[in-house]
């Protein structure tokens, strides 16, 4: 009687399995994987998107941080198509003769100071209150993205220096390994706050949970985000790099603050 | 050679052994000569850390743990610091998803123990606590060996939750396992393979030494 259940059990579960398998469509002809800098999480899904719909044709996104792709692409990494957070990986991948061409600038990058609605940190652009709270003790963590490797983080530590904070913060800093979990670990309430990408503050969910300012742009180098075709990337990729240059996917890009110079965001 | 990261994590895997071990002997043995309705389901839940992806535990970790749950407001209110972010999240984190580590070898050991030996000695008039210390300890050793130096050995190479739950902070949450990940995300490959060349001889040697170490008690037993 067991035996019979357990199999009658085993089988439902194949079945179940099978018919998962049938219920997704077969992998079109030439669906390119993108590899994009976490940066762009919100704003890219919603070029791809705008994209499918223009053109019928469909591109696998995955985020991470660009070094990590910059690695991966160099060890043949399956991706056609690489948007990097700063464009010197980009330049390297060019040189060693891995991509198409030397690309093409698609943002330069903004970063904001972010706070939790229950932060006693105020989000202010000068980071008045930032110092403030420094030297009273209301900050305890506030999150960056890693600035041993990646852009955001870097130019997060560079606007500190500016302000001569970064001592005074140093010890107090919750590092995210891409500036996406930088945002996740600045909006949870385990910190008073963090420095994020302007882009991921003004997705939505993001918005949701926190206030925001813009941190000034000559506090710190400017974060120029280039992107680029892989040697051997198909048609599909091939349109999708045109489709990023169009005025519809620029809209929606600047809409995520990731503006080119000369456009207004 | 990040030594900060390095102690760091011996000083985890350590404070997890001495946390986890005694908890896991009493657990161990309680499951090896007990049986009850619902042994199965416990047992399940002892080894679900083995088999649970290390994201699932982190993301229930930040859940629970995290300034938004009473859990982690009351700590806040008792410590005065949130507990993620913190090495003794990182420790409370690595006892959780040792349990099955330490557990298993130790109820297996429990378990391997003859049922006549225990009636023996009650017969004897040898007390409970007696027999257990006496009798019961040393021989269910190698099995308790077995789940010390598999919890250290698994603490070092823990990173999935480290990751989720640490933030990388030096000195306090920034493990080996997540030091050589940064330092292979910044293109720093020496100082990577140094370290990961000394994880690997502290791995060997611990888990030879435990064989070695079973090996010896086993024969002197026999």
């Amino acid at each position: 009687m067991k035996v019979k259940l357990l199999c009658l059990a085993a089988a439902l579960f194949g079945g179940l399995l099978l018919g998962m398998e049938a219920m997704v469509p077969a992998p079109a002809q030439d669906v390119p994987v993108v590899a994009a800098a976490a940066d762009l999480q919100f704003a890219l899904a919603e070029v791809a998107e705008a994209f499918t719909k223009e053109t019928e044709r469909e591109v696998t996104l995955t985020f991470g941080s660009s070094g990590n792709f910059f690695r991966q692409i160099q060890q043949g990494g399956p991706f056609q198509m690489f948007l990097s957070a700063d464009e010197q990986f980009v330049f390297d991948l060019t040189a060693k003769g891995l991509t198409v061409d030397d690309g093409t600038l698609y943002a330069v990058g903004r970063i904001v100071i972010i706070a939790p609605h229950s932060s006693p940190l105020k989000a202010d652009g000068s980071l008045a209150d930032l110092k403030a709270a420094l030297a009273d003790g209301r900050m305890q963590k506030f999150a960056i993205a890693n600035p041993a490797h990646t852009p955001y983080g870097r130019r997060a530590e560079e606007a500190l220096r500016h302000l001569g904070l970064w001592d005074a913060i140093k010890d107090r800093l919750v590092l995210g390994e891409n500036v996406s979990q930088a945002a996740q670990f600045a909006t949870s309430s385990d910190t008073q706050g963090g420095i994020i990408a302007y882009s991921l503050a003004l997705s939505p969910d993001m918005s949701k949970l926190g206030t925001y300012a813009l941190i000034p742009d000559d506090w710190h180098e400017p974060l120029r985000q280039r992107m680029a075709l892989i040697k051997g990337a198909g048609e599909t990729a091939r349109a999708f790099y045109a489709f990023m240059q169009s005025p519809n996917a620029r809209a929606i890009m600047r809409r995520y603050g990731l503006a080119l110079p000369g456009e207004s965001s | 050679m990040d030594w900060d990261a390095l102690w760091l994590s011996l000083r985890l895997g350590g404070l997890t052994v001495l946390a986890l071990i005694p908890l896991a002997v009493a657990v161990g043995r309680f499951l090896a000569v007990r049986s009850f309705r619902g042994k199965a389901i416990l047992e399940a839940a002892i080894a679900l850390p083995l088999v649970l992806p290390p994201t699932v535990l982190g993301f229930y970790l930040l859940v629970a743990f995290g300034s938004g749950s009473w859990l982690g407001q009351a700590y806040e209110r008792l410590v005065g610091h949130t507990l993620v972010f913190s090495f003794q999240g990182l420790l409370v984190a690595s006892v959780i998803i040792n349990i099955p580590f330490a557990v298993q070898p130790i109820q297996r050991a429990f378990e391997a123990i003859a049922p006549d030996l225990r009636d023996a000695a009650a017969t004897c008039g040898m007390s409970w606590w007696r027999m257990v210390r006496r009798i019961e300890l040393p021989l269910a050793w190698p099995g308790i060996l077995t789940g010390m130096v598999l919890t250290f050995a698994h603490t070092l190479g823990e990173f999935g939750v480290v990751l989720m739950v640490g933030g990388s902070i030096p000195g306090e949450t920034k493990t080996i396992a997540i030091s050589i990940y940064d330092r292979v995300q910044a293109f720093d490959d020496v100082a990577a393979a140094r370290m990961a060349a000394l994880l690997l001889l502290i791995s060997l040697v611990a888990i030879a030494l435990s064989y070695a170490l079973t090996q010896r008690i086993g024969r002197r037993h026999a």
